[in-house]
């Protein structure tokens, strides 16, 4: 039985995170609007009406094309008109680009989980409006046009993904990237990112493609990884069989995890793409495009990467850090604030500012907790200022009063109690209200100094500099022996 | 540049028409002829000019990404034969 390779190519849409639709003014996210409140007569493709370009539609296309390293961006594009009938396509035919698009070509990088990489190739990338969406109820058709003309990027790889690893893998990747550039959530439940997957097996060493078959209906991330290997499977067994693969089309039902054939598709051909009348070409000058790309950040591989070689950062670190531009940026602000070891304010961001990050739903950025606010309270602590697990409450404390770490320190008296005359005093009387347990101590079980600790700590509500409280209470415990003895 | 019935079939059923086979005969014969008359454009010697993709030096107007109120959805269901829920309400799905 021959060993077989997986090939697998992937076609993404992309909505995009406008205000407003594609060719009119209707607001594009309807998530949690009532059905037909947000459409005109342009989405709906009444009689008389013609589409303008909404400008920011190109302007986040054209970031996108440049942050996945697009070989060319063209400097004039066209729409065409790709007709079909659906009912959730009012006019009969789609906007979208074919023979001209915004840009051609273009790398993602993924760095997989074991240490390697692959590279995945984009062979176009282009804009279009959406369609409608078709509800299912009880057997009847109920057609909702709110996501008509929602602005789409479709961008599709070549047939580089060996696994259904890698596939989840480049969507993990690639909504990284969509909402690192701010242009769109990528959130696959809300359908803001979509997924078709083109999947064919072929003997290892065979450089020549098999017949391929395409998976639909992928909404989450993890559907795409199981029906793709359910799809890989099912290839097998049918070679292994001795039969053919047909290039059918697929449909993936989530809830019974089957694939199901799909009525046969209509041939390219018979979409009858031709230039779209109402619409004049998109130029793209130098000057138009120099005003997009003034704005386009570092990537996060690239910062991922920068941030090893800088900081001297774990792997694991930066890939956390860099999860998310704006924790990045934190992270940046907090380090060059603090002036100190990097790897000590990643630890602090990675404990416990994430915790924070967390539950309250917020981007790193949007905290009340400053990235200055950070660093002031790792040096308070590095100062032995205020404890550690003062420190931490401080974070908290920040985070819900707004005011710095220092105001806080003074108003409420945070200061870690270092005096050694007041901790002296403090430990004698818990000495002499324990005499129990200063004869279990006497009596060889040290272990319970850790008990005497927390007691210290507890009369100082934390704030006892830890070692020396502990030094403190095994000097008076053991001159409180000799003294008995 | 002759068309087959058959391809006339085949374009009458991408735009969903049904026609009869005396309708077929005809269309056949009058969009060869459009054909042809439009294929005079490929004797035309064009080697030394550049391919063109569109003849318009205009450039697309463009539009402030800016949201603007939408007319009311009784207004626009009251093209729909059919309605439900707010939502249009069309014949369900079938397999052509």
């Amino acid at each position: 039985m021959p060993e077989y390779e997986v090939v697998i190519g992937l076609e993404t849409h992309i909505q995009l995170n406008t205000k407003s639709k594609i060719f009119c003014g209707c607001k594009a996210d309807s998530w949690g609007d009532p059905p037909n409140t947000n459409i005109c007569p342009v989405c709906t493709g009444l009689p008389g009406v013609l589409p303008v370009l909404n400008r920011s539609v190109v302007d986040k296309a054209v970031f996108l094309a440049a942050a996945m390293h697009a070989e060319s961006i063209s400097s004039i594009s066209y729409f065409a008109r790709k007709n079909y009938f659906y009912p959730d396509l009012p006019k009969g035919y789609q906007i979208s680009q074919y023979d001209e698009p915004l840009a051609r070509g273009g790398t993602l990088d993924l760095p997989m989980p074991d240490g390697s990489s692959r590279r995945v190739t984009i062979t176009k990338l282009h804009i279009e409006e959406d369609a409608g969406k078709t509800v299912y109820q009880n057997g009847k058709r109920l057609i909702d046009f709110n996501r008509c003309g929602v602005p789409l990027v479709e961008m599709v790889t070549g047939p580089d993904l060996r696994s259904a690893d890698e596939a989840a893998q480049y969507l993990i990747r690639l909504r990284q990237l969509l909402r690192w550039l701010g242009i769109s959530e990528g959130d696959m439940e809300k359908g803001q990112l979509r997924c078709d997957a083109n999947v064919s097996i072929r003997p290892i060493g065979v450089e020549t493609l098999s017949t391929k078959t395409e998976i639909k209906n992928l909404n989450s991330i993890e559907n795409v990884r199981t029906a793709i290997q359910a799809e890989v499977e099912r290839q097998i067994r049918e070679i292994d069989a001795g039969k053919q693969i047909g290039a059918w089309t697929l449909n993936w039902d989530e809830d019974t995890g089957i694939l199901a054939k799909m009525r046969s598709k209509e041939t390219e051909a018979d979409y009858r793409y031709f230039r779209e009348p109402d619409l004049l070409p998109i130029r793209l000058d130098d000057e138009w495009k120099e005003e997009i790309l003034a704005d386009l950040p570092e990537l996060p591989l690239e910062r991922r990467a920068r941030f090893i070689e800088q900081y001297q950062l774990p792997l694991y670190d930066a890939e956390i850090l860099t999860d998310e531009r704006s924790l990045s940026e934190y992270f940046e602000q907090a380090v060059s604030a603090h002036g100190g070891e990097a790897k000590v304010v990643s630890n602090w961001l990675m404990n416990d500012v994430l915790r924070m990050i967390r539950e309250s739903g917020l981007r790193a950025g949007d905290l009340q907790l400053r990235p200055e606010d950070l660093a002031g309270i790792i040096q308070l602590v590095e100062e032995k200022k205020i404890t550690i697990s003062t420190g931490k409450a401080l974070l908290d404390r920040v985070e819900e009063s707004g005011h710095s770490p220092l105001e806080l320190v003074e108003e409420e008296g945070l200061s870690q109690v270092s005096d050694e005359e007041t901790l002296r005093s403090m430990a004698s009387e818990i000495l002499s209200a324990n005499p129990d347990q200063v004869k279990t101590y006497k009596g060889g079980k040290t272990t319970v100094i850790g008990w005497f600790v927390g007691q210290l700590m507890q009369k100082t509500r934390g704030k006892a500099n830890p070692q020396m409280a502990k030094m403190i209470l095994e000097e008076l415990l053991s001159e409180n022996g000799q003294k008995e003895t | 540049m002759a068309l087959t019935i058959e391809e006339v079939r085949h374009i009458a059923q991408l735009a969903r028409l049904k026609l009869t086979p005396e309708e077929e005969r005809r269309y056949t014969e009058q969009l060869s002829d459009i054909l042809d008359y439009a294929g005079r454009l490929s004797k035309i010697d064009t080697t030394a000019i550049p391919p063109t993709a569109s003849v318009l030096p205009l450039r697309a107007p463009l539009r402030p990404d800016a949201v603007r109120p939408c007319p009311p959805q009784e207004l626009i269901l009251r093209n729909a034969p059919s309605d439900q829920e707010g939502m249009f309400r069309v014949p369900p799905v079938l397999d052509t």
